[in-house]
């Protein structure tokens, strides 16, 4: 341990602590625009400047770590003149107009420009030039209020092992952003929005479809069904001022239908509808290879979460065979709202307008591959992310926190606490074993709470090997079978199951989340998400599923009907049809 | 563009000898790929070999060593050292010491990215010449200096520019 003092006031840390995360202990504030937690700092943005005594000038407390006896004062004039003087500088290049941009109020340059007391530049000269790139379905960046932070460039390097972004070019001229000037398009992007979620200023959103909705609503020949993804509940509250981890299911329904949808359905359904095919998928996998003897791609990777998807057709395309042909849920709602829906409620497909609302930008990207059509029409119209939701809301004059709880409509918008745990990494594991365990054997998962404990937290990967036992006779077997489960969160994370697969490590099923924490920390979330506030969301999550009597995606009575009325069973002719897909392989250029 | 009238690597004439390079270069980084900090030798190395950095060599760089093309770019962006324009025939240097640039070399420079059409780090469509600034070449005496490849030519004058250019072929 290694005592400093910072402001006269002694701290302990642990040696090779850093000032800044020494301050954070101690409960002081310093600021930053560019470090990202957990991660190797950058000292890009030079606003977390402090004085140490003896030292010949000001140091960034993220990248000077501490010494014994170390002095730091945080709050002189020295330093807050520092720090202002800093933030002038970004200031006076920037190219942007705070009044309309879309991180007014919630733009963190804008912020420590506030507290600092920045209320005049007085340096004239050149800005930046604001080139938009929205080349792709799912963001926007902007080149002009970029503040070359660096933020982005670590989540796409360093935590989604992506490499789309990297700072270009040098001095003035540098910009952050793919090789050569190109766009997002033109490289391997698989649209996380991770990037987005950590931007603090207003240089990379997602791609707004709000406009879009709005004209679906307002005209009178459209039937317009909503769908609300499991995380959306968990974090739509942070909009309006709730702390992380409060559930707003009820309050989502009611603002739903006070913004106009005909119908307010839940993509949990489709959750659980995923189960029913991906863990029968998984079983017939199974089955091939042990009973059949035939050549089975195994493990069976998860397909829930579309920059995974894009991120193996880019990276690992020897594996695209691995992953479930079984589409998200997000699509998977699309192609049953348009057929088995449309069908039961009388309306033509044509005059139905799919929304989905998802923490998720590349769900945006999703619902735009052209396969994703099975019904005949594009299966999901619009997306919009946690945070638009949030904006439209506010648009709509609607007081969130006076509302009252309402329940989603029938006959697609229940969801077990399987399907809710889909938020969360470890969840669609979960989910998967709960019902393949019982199918196998007829019993309820044998575990605490039907909690599978180890693939549970914010562990970059997690195993779990569970040992099949009491097999009924059409399953026999996998009498005696150790289901061998991997779980990874973070597509750098993803990478490392992979590469200890290839080197031997044996797994029946990977689950792999794009996003770290899941989609609980989706690139479309309430800004700001940290490790604590994933874990907040998380626990929501688990809370909302524990305190449901309906547990198991099996026994969804939704899913039994649709399946009674209209798909048969999992995996038949027509559920082929319109709850899978295939993937291509995609050039890495 | 207009054909280039001499031999240059990327010219289809020599394909064989080019293939050859990229191969060389595939062995050299792969030689390289477990030494941490390989990527601006390994850039060098291929600057070498093409006389500037092809697109083809910066994607062989960036599998092999297994880093992101964007960061093998963003290298490649911040040093002036690396060009990924080909080199012209003659190779212009308009020096920028303080001697030259009190006597205009400024001007001189101007008046050559006028009359070249091409900017600083730039080689004209015709590769003919490149274009570059130098920081003293030693004969401060006979401010403004531009080199023409091993050619010296003093007390230059915007105006005769055009001139010194005719000279070379």
């Amino acid at each position: 341990m290694t005592t400093v003092y910072i402001n006269k006031q002694p701290v302990e840390v642990k040696e090779g602590s850093t000032i800044l995360e020494a301050a954070a202990k101690a409960g002081i504030k310093i600021p930053t625009l560019c470090h990202v937690e957990n991660q190797i700092p950058k000292g890009a943005c030079r606003v977390c400047m402090v004085d140490v005594e003896g030292a010949k000038s000001m140091v960034a407390s993220c990248t000077t770590p501490c010494s014994e006896g170390m002095k730091i004062t945080t709050n002189s004039r020295n330093v807050r003149e520092a720090r202002k003087f800093v933030v002038e500088l970004l200031i006076s290049e920037h190219c942007g107009e705070c009044k309309t941009c879309v991180r007014n109020e919630d733009c963190e340059l804008q912020t420590l420009a506030r507290e600092l007391g920045v209320f005049d530049i007085d340096y004239e000269g050149e800005t930046l030039v604001s080139y938009i790139d929205d080349s792709t379905p799912a963001l926007v960046r902007d080149s002009g209020k970029c503040i070359k932070c660096r933020r982005c460039m670590t989540v796409c390097n360093e935590i989604q092992g992506v490499g789309s972004l990297f700072a270009q070019g040098r001095g003035f001229e540098s910009r952050i952003g793919p090789a050569f000037d190109q766009e997002l398009e033109g490289v391997t992007c698989v649209q996380c929005g991770q990037c987005a979620a950590v931007c603090p200023v207003g240089a990379i959103t997602e791609k707004e479809h709000i406009d879009y909705v709005w004209e679906a609503i307002e005209d009178p020949s459209k039937f317009v069904v909503v769908q609300t993804a499991p995380a959306i509940r968990a974090a739509l509250g942070e909009c309006f001022g709730y702390e992380p981890g409060t559930l707003v299911t009820g309050k989502m329904v009611s603002a739903l239908r006070l913004l106009g949808f005909d119908r307010v359905f839940d993509t949990n359904f489709t959750a659980d509808l995923t189960i029913m095919e991906e863990g029968t998928e998984l079983l017939v996998r199974l089955k091939e290879a042990l009973v059949d003897k035939k050549q089975v791609a195994l493990p069976q990777f998860t397909s829930c979460s579309p920059g995974w998807i894009k991120y193996a057709e880019y990276f690992y395309p020897e594996f695209l065979d691995n992953i479930s042909t079984c589409k998200s849920p997000q699509q998977m709602f699309g192609a049953v709202a348009k057929t088995f829906y449309a069908k039961k409620a009388g309306v033509d497909p044509k005059d139905i307008v799919v929304v989905s609302v998802m923490p998720c930008t590349a769900k945006k990207f999703e619902a735009q591959r052209p396969e994703m059509n099975d019904s005949g029409y594009q299966d999901v119209d619009f997306v919009l992310t946690t945070r638009e939701l949030g904006r439209m809301i506010k648009q709509s004059g609607i007081d969130f926190k006076t509302l009252k709880d309402d329940v989603m409509d029938s006959p697609m918008g229940s969801g077990s606490g399987a399907a809710d745990i889909f938020a969360n990494t470890g969840g669609v594991m979960e989910a998967a074993v709960r019902t393949a365990y019982e199918i196998v054997t007829g019993n309820e998962l044998p575990l605490e709470n039907l909690h599978v404990q180890p693939v549970i937290g914010l562990e970059g990967v997690k195993k779990a090997s569970l040992k099949i036992e009491g097999c009924k006779p059409e399953w026999s077997f996998l009498e005696g079978v150790e289901l061998k489960v991997g779980v990874a969160h973070g597509l750098g994370n993803a990478r490392k199951i992979i590469e200890a697969m290839r080197g031997g490590e044996e797994f029946h099923f990977i689950e792999i989340m794009t996003c770290p924490g899941g989609c609980i920390g989706g690139g479309g979330q309430p800004r700001f998400t940290t490790d604590e506030v994933r874990m907040k969301r998380i626990e929501a999550i688990y809370r909302e599923d524990e305190g449901k009597q309906l547990r198991k995606s099996h026994e969804n009575p939704e899913v039994k009907q649709i399946y009674e009325e209209f798909l048969e069973k999992p995996i038949s002719h027509l559920s082929h049809k319109l709850l899978h897909t295939s993937y291509i392989e995609r050039n890495q250029n | 563009m207009t054909e280039p009238k001499t031999k240059s690597v990327s010219c289809s004439c020599d394909q064989v000898h080019e293939d050859e390079l990229y191969e060389r270069l595939k062995i050299i980084v792969q030689s390289q790929r477990t030494v941490p900090g390989a990527l601006i030798p390994v850039l060098q190395t291929a600057q070498n070999l093409f006389g500037y950095l092809p697109e083809k060599a910066l994607r062989i760089v960036s599998k092999e060593l297994k880093l992101p093309y964007s960061e093998v770019a963003g290298v490649v962006g911040f040093y002036s050292y690396f060009s990924t324009t080909p080199k012209g025939k003659h190779t212009i240097r308009v020096c920028m010491g303080t001697a030259c640039y009190v006597r205009g070399g400024q001007d001189v420079l101007k008046a050559l990215m006028k009359e070249l059409e091409i900017g600083v780090g730039g080689t004209t469509d015709d590769r003919k010449f490149s274009l570059e600034v130098g920081r003293c070449f030693g004969a401060c005496g006979l401010a403004p200096v531009v080199m023409v490849d091993d050619e010296t030519f003093q007390r230059v004058k915007p105006s005769k520019v055009s001139e010194i250019l005719n000279q070379f072929e």
